[in-house]
């Protein structure tokens, strides 16, 4: 689960969150309790309708602005490690 | 009073006649922050040259008899979620060191266009999970009325501060209670607005089916004012919703006469401090006497909110922190092929809730739990809102404590996450449903803790929880009182 999640644990981390995450879990079987046979999941607090906007960029180039908060740049471009083996 | 005490539409009395300057004003808060926020903990970053430049330009203003707006000048601080441009934000998460946000947050712009001038961001719980701003990466953030106690959370940031009278408002966010609950600990006013109300654009998501930003203030008209100008719809966010908003002001009438009031007699169960029943019974009491009408109402699913929230919020949570993984911004660790990066740069980023959460999300969400868990979480929210709606449709308002006891000591929580949990079950139906809540003080524990009474109303109608909330301060004097710091 930590590595789907991308967490590196520790084995100390491991340890203690299995014991934390098995009693919420525990606390969470409540909602068996309740018959929702007929019962529509809802995903969003208020109707959700599709917004739809003409095609054409509003945003100014902020090239610097963004990669300032970059943590390796190279030029105008974001440095990353080798995601193609 | 000094002006550190005042509320926000005597301030702009005050800089409107003249009679203060709005440099004067941000001087002097400036001064307090240095003062008292070594003992306080509220902020995470103060920013004393740019405010004074904008308190400058706002005596411009009024020297010119701008009366636009009443928020000229005025001295608050933002939750450090809310982006604000070349102002650092960072969540209060190591993760987000060092990041400095391109473009101000829709809430912060409308608050910036209306001349409020900006003294810097407040401490919160890491991603704003947290009912105690203890998960902050960063700092300890203390309660104003006794500094061995916490604030609340996760906007406890800016709940203290404006009860230390370090910002004279404040914006928080509310997903469970986050602005509520903190409102409650450090006896001010906080509204949670109706999901939809007020743009989240710009706001850093933790659970986007909940998340809403809102006004922390010291009295309800405060909040009135504070609400009227980040409300409204906005292209930016596909979720706010485009529906008018009404003059807030006009709600201030001090009359609830008629108007029903339902009481959930589920919100008064076992687990209830005495002294929070008592002081919120008094306030029901004085409604009363002002000529509302009270019934008892019955929310009879309550008890399954916090797991039907927690299975939510974790699941949304984790998928919106996914985006955290040491590429665009905030720390890399160096490990070298890309999938190491990422685990190693999230274990190192994150702190232990938030760790916590994206766990229990990635789980409910994954192949075999997911209708376990996830699907059956959202039907049970269906059902809380069913309730909420059914008793909203004969009752004008609900009215409850904010919360089960008043602010805990440092520490005495932190350790049980699944206890912390349940201290939000008086709050979090109200954001499964998308409704709009307000907490206003209504008394003190014997130990001078501040106690808070919440209000909870239909979609979009923000408006009579004011009508409420202000009817209910003309007749008690709790929103003037003022802590008086142990420095």
């Amino acid at each position: 689960m930590a590595t789907l999640a991308r967490l590196d644990l520790t084995p100390d981390e491991q340890e203690r969150l299995t014991g934390q995450l098995d009693r919420i879990l525990d606390y969470m079987d409540k909602l068996n309790e309740l018959d929702t046979e007929n019962v529509e999941p809802m995903s969003h607090a208020v109707n959700v309708v599709n917004v739809l906007r003409p095609d054409r960029a509003v945003n100014q180039p902020r090239t610097e602005d963004l990669l300032r908060n970059a943590p390796a740049r190279d030029d105008d471009f974001l440095s990353v490690p080798k995601i193609i083996e | 009073m000094t002006v550190h005490d005042l509320t926000l539409h005597e301030l702009h009395e005050r800089l409107r006649a003249r009679e203060l300057s709005a440099v004067e004003l941000a001087e002097a808060l400036f001064d307090r922050i240095e003062a008292t926020d070594g003992a306080i903990g509220a902020y995470l970053a103060v920013c004393r040259e740019q405010g004074m430049e904008e308190a400058r330009r706002a005596d411009e203003r009024l020297a010119a008899g701008d009366a636009s707006s009443k928020l000229l000048g005025i001295p608050v601080a933002f939750k450090d979620v809310l982006l604000t441009e070349g102002l650092p934000t960072t969540c209060a998460s190591k993760i987000l060191q060092g990041f400095t946000p391109p473009y101000d947050g829709t809430a912060v712009r409308r608050l910036r266009e209306a001349g409020a001038v900006v003294l810097g961001k407040t401490n919160m719980d890491e991603f704003a999970m947290g009912s105690s701003t203890e998960n902050s990466g960063y700092a300890v953030t203390r309660n104003p009325w006794n500094l061995g106690h916490v604030p609340g959370g996760s906007s406890g940031g800016s709940a203290a501060a404006v009860a230390a009278g370090q910002c004279v408002a404040a914006l928080g966010t509310d997903t469970g209670g986050s602005i509520r609950q903190p409102a409650s600990f450090c006896g001010i006013v906080g509204l949670k607005p109706t999901y939809g109300r007020v743009s989240r654009y710009g706001v850093v998501a933790y659970a986007s089916s909940l998340d809403q930003v809102g006004p922390m203030t010291r009295d309800v008209t405060d909040c009135a004012l504070v609400l009227q100008a980040i409300a409204g719809h906005d292209p930016a966010d596909s979720t706010s919703v485009d529906v008018p908003v009404p003059d807030y002001g006009a709600a201030l009438t001090g009359d609830v006469k008629g108007l029903k009031i339902g009481v959930p007699k589920e919100y008064f169960a076992a687990g209830l401090q005495p002294e929070v029943e008592q002081a919120v019974r008094e306030g029901i009491a004085e409604l009363e006497k002002a000529g509302a009408v009270v019934t008892e109402v019955s929310l009879p699913r309550n008890d399954y909110a916090v797991a039907a929230y927690y299975v939510i919020a974790a699941a949304e949570a984790s998928s919106n922190l996914a985006r955290y993984d040491g590429m665009r911004y905030g720390p890399r660790a160096q490990a070298g092929d890309l999938t190491s990066t990422y685990m190693k740069s999230r274990a190192q980023g994150f702190g232990h809730e938030v760790k916590r959460r994206i766990m229990l999300g990635t789980y409910v969400l994954s192949a075999g739990y997911y209708d376990a868990y996830y699907l059956k979480a959202q039907r049970v929210r269906a059902l809380l809102k069913q309730d909420m709606e059914s008793v909203l449709t004969d009752c004008d308002a609900i009215v409850a404590p904010t919360c089960p006891t008043t602010a805990f000591k440092l520490e005495e929580m932190i350790h049980d996450p699944l206890q912390m949990y349940l201290s939000d079950i008086l709050t979090i139906s109200v954001n499964l449903a998308g409704l709009p809540a307000l907490s206003v003080p209504c008394g003190f524990d014997r130990t001078g803790l501040p106690i808070g009474m919440q209000i909870i109303g239909k979609h979009f109608d923000e408006a009579t929880l004011l009508q409420v909330g202000y009817a209910y301060e003309q007749t008690t004097d709790w929103h003037t009182r003022r802590p008086v710091l142990q420095l």
